[in-house]
């Protein structure tokens, strides 16, 4: 009997770390983008995600373990906006993987699709600091273009896992649902604080407060990827003093002396939103991400 | 619909609790009554709420809209576009050979050009600031220097290459400008077996800094074993390289070049490189370049080098690496010069940073070259007799001759790199490179090229964006038989374009 158990116990094993290597091999550069392929996904696919929550998402290191990820994959998920042009290119470039290289299922420009904000018509200067030509690339905080990006990744994860197609399909049906639902309540929650005006460090919460009906005001970096100087952060509060700026936006690795002083000054409070599922603690699922921004927002603005 | 149904179940109900007797199922038909009332009432609700929850969403969906039309209002300082939607381009076929290769974050060129220009002002207590500064793109004199102007051109060729170009323009001390075809190169992007070759004219991978350009460097100015072992302009060839990354859980990386050993490789055929008035009538070891030109394949350079990377934690990465150098020297037919190499790197960088900062790396390089010269006899008539064309170095009024010898040269450089607040890196670096005393020193006298010397740097370097640097560095350089000197140097690079990412 204990023969036969264990006989039992090793054919369970083999059949599941067969299951394992069945699975299709996902890589997404970011966490949003891979907590989207997660909801689409579930099960059936292994996904690695190479940037961290809390990273700034322009300057992760291209470290070499990457290039072995990038070389098994099936599937490269990356955000298309120049987000990561600064690190992706020479990993993907090395991996020895033509497949995620290409226009192909097997590469999902995350970018495809999407409405952008903040396209830079005619020239593109970089005194205007760290401008990227395709638009703001932080467009996944505008939850119409989330509901896009699934579309492509169910599409793309279709094609090369046909058996498994119905079952993205089904995920991607509910996912909409729960989004559409979510995104009523996420507007019901933030309705009282419509127009209620911003300061961001970065313009990385641009797509979120334009779809949520907030106003920004200005920015703590005077340009895109530029530090804040004296004269611009004093600019700021002159501008700021008597407008009324309820909120100061920073991302979970910002410095938080000059957004903490700057809100001291003009009346506003501060406050930490992960840019990215799972940075600043919070959760590191779609949903739970999500949840923790607009819950944070309405918390913070209730008082 | 149903309201008419629920209707029509409480009449019949009626009719048929009519017949039955009436007294005590008052009480019963009333209860009933109720609870229909109730059930009722209650889908009732919920339709309502269901109408509610459509007008909603019809609602929002409308205001999304309308938002959208209100909203173009461009901010004054920049020209902003309000909405694109990205096309999808997305065809559907298999990816094949022949299907165009998009690389991520090339843009929409064909090409990525960017130009980038290092310069330096500063001053040493050195006489000879050119032999103290041995790199070919170092700073070489007081007062101004342009390093180098750097054109880079980059992108995929075809879908089966990428292709780059490096082409270096630098004013030297005497002022002549010079035009290097520093490295072209072609990488294919479609082999099979996880392999990978680069064809052209390029750096060889030998150790870290070998293969990179001076605007990646910590320091102004190249690290002196680098220099001496390997060339001051680094060693560089046309050739061929193939590099398989093999197929095991971390990263483990073989290259292997095949390069020509002429040139620039001063270690090996080649004359070195010499910017400006360089000495070129320069006898390595004191014998005449007898051997110039490669004619077998045994005569061809050959550098082996191994990689490998672990993620200690996730914060922490490491990766080593050891190379080698083999090809034949310009002292005879039968000499060779052999260079091996033992490289590590360490870099921390916490997982919440603000544009890449704070971090702290560690980067050092040993080195070891074993040339063996060939014999050589300066009486070239076999006279005995000094003839003008002979060399006597001791002054013994004899043709000097020297005998095959095994000559060592080793060095290394560690340098601790601390990024501490956005933009903002400090640096510290300890060289020493030194060289056995041979027999043919003897002779000529100690060589210069192969004194010991040691060198503190530190420098503070301070990136106003990553297109823009400012460098401040400080040099303690001891010479053996020359003493001390100090210099202070600041640097300033500028970039313009789409400059491609680095490695790690």
């Amino acid at each position: 009997m204990k023969k036969l158990n264990a006989i039992i116990f090793t054919l369970l094993m083999v059949f599941s770390i067969k299951a394992e290597v069945s699975k299709l091999n996902v890589v997404a550069t970011l966490p949003d983008l891979g907590s989207i392929a997660k909801e689409i996904g579930g099960e059936r696919i292994k996904l690695t995600v190479l940037a961290n929550g809390n990273e700034d998402p322009h300057f992760v290191d291209p470290k070499p373990s990457f290039i072995r990820v990038l070389n098994q994959a099936n599937v490269l998920i990356d955000n298309g906006a120049e987000l990561e042009a600064g690190w992706l290119p020479p990993l993907v470039n090395n991996a020895r993987n033509p497949k995620i290289l290409g226009y192909s299922p097997n590469h999902i420009i995350g970018i495809t699709g999407v409405k952008m904000l903040q396209v830079p018509i005619g020239k593109i200067d970089r005194s205007e600091g760290d401008v990227h030509p395709m638009g703001n690339p932080h467009y996944l905080l505008s939850p119409d273009n989330c509901l896009i990006v699934a579309s492509n990744i169910t599409e793309s994860f279709s094609k090369i896992d046909r058996q498994g197609a119905q079952f993205y399909q089904k995920n991607l049906e509910k996912f909409t649902q729960r989004l559409n639902e979510k995104i009523i309540e996420w507007k019901k929650m933030l309705q009282p604080y419509k127009s209620t005006r911003v300061v961001t460090y970065h313009k990385s919460f641009d797509y979120f407060i334009d779809y949520f009906g907030f106003e920004l005001f200005g920015t703590i970096e005077p340009k895109p990827g530029i530090e804040p100087s004296p004269s611009h952060i004093n600019e700021l509060i002159q501008k700021a003093k008597n407008s009324d700026v309820k909120l100061i936006i920073i991302e979970p690795n910002r410095p938080k002396k000059t957004p903490n002083q700057l809100g001291k000054t003009i009346g506003a409070k501060m406050v930490i939103l992960p840019l990215m599922p799972g940075g600043g603690g919070s959760p590191d699922d779609f949903f739970g991400w999500y949840d923790y921004i607009v819950k944070t927002i309405s918390e913070s603005l209730k008082q | 619909m149903k309201t008419k149904i629920i209707l029509l179940l409480i009449l019949s109900s009626l009719v048929s609790l009519k017949s039955e007797q009436a007294t005590n199922d008052v009480e019963l038909l009333k209860q009933q009554l109720l609870k229909l009332q109730q059930e009722f009432e209650q889908i009732q609700r919920q339709q309502l709420q269901q109408i509610q929850l459509l007008k909603e969403r019809i609602d929002n969906l409308e205001k999304v809209q309308s938002v959208q039309i209100e909203k173009p209002k461009p901010p004054p300082d920049i020209d902003w576009k309000k909405e694109v939607t990205t096309p999808k381009t997305q065809p559907n076929e298999k990816w094949t050979p022949t299907s165009p290769i998009r690389l991520v974050g090339s843009g929409n060129n064909y090409l990525d050009l960017s130009l980038d220009a290092l310069m330096t002002a500063g001053s040493s207590t050195a006489d000879d600031v050119e032999e103290l500064q041995m790199g070919g793109h170092d700073p070489k004199q007081r007062g101004f220097t342009l390093q180098q102007l750097e054109l880079v051109l980059s992108g995929a060729v075809d879908p089966y290459f990428t292709g780059q170009a490096n082409l270096v323009y630098n004013l030297d001390s005497s002022g002549e400008s010079d035009i290097e075809l520093e490295e072209v190169y072609a990488d294919t992007m479609s082999l099979p077996y996880n392999l990978q070759v680069r064809a052209g004219q390029f750096y060889s991978d030998f150790g870290r800094l070998n293969a990179t350009h001076p605007h990646q460097w910590n320091f102004v100015d190249s690290p002196l074993v680098n220099s001496r072992l390997l060339g001051e302009d680094g060693l560089r060839n046309p050739g061929a390289r193939i590099s398989w990354l093999m197929p095991v859980p971390f990263y483990s990386e073989l290259f292997l070049s095949i390069q020509n050993s002429g040139g620039t490789a001063g270690s090996f055929l080649g004359e070195g490189h010499h910017h400006g008035d360089g000495d070129e009538t320069h006898l390595p070891f004191g014998r005449p370049r007898t051997k110039t030109t490669l004619h077998t394949f045994g005569d061809l350079l050959f550098v082996p080098r191994y990689v490998v990377s672990f993620d200690l934690t996730k914060e922490q990465t490491v990766a080593l690496g050891l190379s080698s150098a083999f090809g034949p020297n310009s002292s005879g037919s039968d000499a060779r010069t052999e260079i091996y190499g033992a490289d590590i790197f360490w870099k921390w960088k916490p997982q919440s940073h603000h544009g890449g900062f704070p971090f702290v790396s560690f980067q050092s390089e040993f080195m070891l070259r074993r040339y063996t010269a060939d014999q050589f006899d300066w009486d070239l008539d076999s006279d005995g007799i000094l003839d003008p064309d002979e060399m006597d170095f001791n002054d013994d009024k004899i043709p000097d001759y020297f005998p095959k010898e095994k000559i060592t040269d080793y060095g290394f450089y560690s340098e601790l790199n601390w990024g501490f607040r956005k933009g903002w890196i400090a640096s510290l670096r300890g060289e020493y490179l030194t060289g056995d005393k041979n027999y043919y020193e003897q002779i000529t006298g100690r060589d210069e090229h192969r004194l010991t010397r040691k060198r503190l740097s530190s420098a503070l370097t301070w990136y106003l964006s990553e297109f823009s640097k400012l460098r401040l560095q400080y040099n303690y350089d001891y010479r053996e038989l020359m003493g001390p000197d100090h210099s202070v140097w600041l640097q300033f690079e500028f970039m313009l374009g789409q400059h491609a990412a680095h490695k790690f």
